[in-house]
């Protein structure tokens, strides 16, 4: 005990600098923990810009802080969410500048089933609210389908145990797409797999299955995990290829199974439910087959049968035709004397008619018409004298009432009122003609008064030349003979050559015409009228 | 009787009719014409059946993916 000097306490200790000790403290709890699991409540939750993950994970009193790095991040199969039970795995480790420790965490799961299964409800409602998993939205799985589209793994059993129930069942042509079926990429993986079958097209360069089956084996829920992501249910609720889902085993239901068309217990019995079995179909085939022929066959026996039966109840023909033949015969014996029969019968009318058919008939016919003729001859003479006496008759009747005293009488009457209408015609005559003389003596005496036959009277005369008027001595030059008029005649004068003296001779006169009044239009037309007056008696 | 061509039938289709054939000249009381027509059709409808049938192969292949995860061809499975 006293070999050791022990001056002071603490003198002895060694000394470090703060980068020692952190050092030192980071290599301690990074040493002595190793790689720790640690299960706590995900308190704040902070995703850097960095792409590194901060979060807390907590109990009531304690709280650790965790980092996951960029890388990590991407590979956490949960995301750690505020509230979340978890169980983080990963190191502890300390950060010098801060004097702080934390614990970088690579993976997160959640704590326990129950918390994990409450997660999953929640989810699984909200989807239900939107009516993802209504039953209207489920399709018909095909009978026989030709393509089968198989989402999983492409190692393992599921798809063996898959591809080997199709063989035994119905062989059929199968597209594996290849995805991972636990772990981050599961869930993008299978949902961009649902949506990648449904955008081929029919008859395009890879046949586009028309029955999907999302198949994966069992496993921990946690395993199973991918097929809970929203994105998977809402990728195979939006499949127009429908689609099986057969996830885990019969007691493991993931969110897949319920938006899919139909869920399948396992894979076997995806595969049982895509095809029927084909031996089964073809036994049913050749039942069909024989059911057909032997119904055709049965129908047309029967009908066989019935032929020969109606066959055998027709009567024979000869028993159908006795009767008429017999008919015939009795008909065909009785003709010829028929006919002669009737030739007799007519032969016999013919004669009784004939037999009164004599010249004798039409003679005396002819003898009596003669005979009326001859009477009416007679009775004709007689009838015309008895008519023109009868005329006569009348006649003398007619003359008898036509007297003469009546006549004269008549005749004297009308001479007396001719008479006196010839007197008053007279009387009437002599009135008019005494009236119309006084004014032509009227007029007379008018015409006297304007007439140039006055001026005449009192010794001028009127010189003309070929019928016009001659008013100028010049032109009574120009002439080569003149008619002068007086008032009692005309006479014809020829006018001197120069010097000579030439008596005119007298022409004898001619009557005033009625050109020579032409100066005197007015006159002229006065003139005329006592011949005018003379002409009217 | 259905107006699709019997060799565009599908499978379902083709043995539905079937049944419904069979069920009718059984029935018998088809006409003669009738059910010799019946027969016929039924006759085609077995046959497209029995080929579909028949035509049963397996052919399995993997989808190979590019690196953006879309399929770019077809490679066997082995699994």
């Amino acid at each position: 005990m006293d070999l050791i000097d022990d001056p002071q306490p603490g003198e002895n200790a060694p000394e470090f600098t703060v980068g020692e000790i952190s050092g030192a403290v980071k290599r301690v709890l990074e040493g002595e923990f190793g790689r720790i699991r640690v299960r706590g409540e995900v308190g704040r939750v902070v995703l850097a810009r960095s792409g590194h993950m901060y979060f807390d994970v907590k109990d009531d009193r304690n709280s650790l802080a965790c980092t996951s790095w960029k890388g990590q991040v991407s590979r956490l199969t949960v995301r750690p969410e505020e509230g979340m039970e978890v169980v983080v795995t990963g190191k502890m480790s300390a950060f010098g500048g801060q004097s702080k420790y934390n614990m970088n965490v690579d993976d997160v799961v959640v704590a326990g089933e129950g918390a994990l299964m409450a997660m999953l409800d929640k989810r699984r409602r909200a989807l239900e609210a939107e009516g993802l998993f209504a039953p209207e939205r489920k399709q018909p799985l095909p009978y026989l389908p030709e393509v089968i589209g198989v989402i999983t793994s492409p190692t393992g059993a599921v798809i063996r145990d898959i591809l080997h129930r199709l063989r035994d069942r119905f062989p059929r042509k199968v597209l594996v797409w290849p995805v991972a079926v636990q772990g981050k990429d599961c869930a993008p993986q299978v949902a961009r797999a649902i949506a990648g079958f449904n955008a081929m097209t029919p008859g395009g360069a890879l046949p586009r299955p028309d029955l999907l089956i999302v198949a994966r084996g069992g496993g921990s829920i946690e395993d199973l995990w991918g097929f809970n992501e929203e994105i998977v249910a809402r990728a195979a609720g939006a499949s127009d290829i429908p689609l099986i889902s057969a996830v885990g085993h019969e007691t493991d239901t993931t969110l897949i199974d319920h938006a899919a068309d139909r869920r399948a217990p396992t894979p076997t019995a995806a595969a049982e439910l895509a095809v029927p079995v084909r031996v089964d179909l073809l036994a049913w085939l050749e039942g069909q087959g024989g059911r057909l022929m032997g119904a055709a066959a049965r129908g047309l026996g029967q009908r066989q049968q019935r032929v020969a039966d109606l066959a055998r109840a027709l009567p024979s023909k000869d028993s159908l035709l006795a009767h008429p033949l017999q008919r015939f015969d009795l008909a065909s014996r009785d003709l010829p004397r028929a006919l002669m029969r009737g030739v007799e019968r007519r032969g016999g009318v013919l004669g009784a008619i004939a037999g009164r058919l004599r010249p004798q008939l039409l003679l005396g016919r002819i003898a009596q018409g003669r005979e009326a003729s001859a009477k009416l001859e007679a009775r004709r003479g007689p009838a015309l004298s008895r008519s023109v006496a009868l005329s006569r008759r009348g006649l003398v009747d007619v003359s008898a009432r036509l007297r003469l005293p009546g006549l004269s009488r008549d005749i004297t009457r009308r001479k007396e009122a001719l008479a006196g209408l010839a007197g008053r015609l007279e009387a009437a005559s002599k009135d008019r003609l005494a009236r119309e003389d006084a004014r032509v003596a009227a007029l007379g005496r008018v015409l006297g008064t304007l007439g140039y036959h006055q001026t005449l009277q009192r010794g001028f005369a009127v010189v003309r030349a070929g019928g016009a008027v001659v008013t100028t001595a010049q032109a009574a030059q120009g002439a080569a003979a003149l008619e002068v008029q007086f008032a009692d005649a005309r006479v014809n004068v020829v006018p001197l050559a120069e010097g000579a003296d030439t008596p005119t001779t007298p022409v004898p006169a001619v009557p005033a015409a009625p050109a020579a009044a032409k100066p005197k239009p007015k006159a002229k037309r006065a003139k005329p009228a006592p011949p005018e007056q003379g002409d009217l008696f | 009787m259905s107006e699709t061509p019997v060799n565009e039938m599908s499978f379902e289709d083709a043995m539905r009719e079937l049944e419904s054939v069979v069920g009718q000249l059984e029935g018998g009381d088809v006409a003669l014409e009738a059910s010799i027509a019946l027969y016929e059709r039924g006759a085609q409808l077995r046959k497209r059946c029995e080929e579909q049938l028949k035509a049963a192969e397996e052919k399995v292949a993997a989808l190979t993916l590019d690196g953006d995860g879309q399929p770019n061809g077809t490679a066997p499975l082995d699994p």
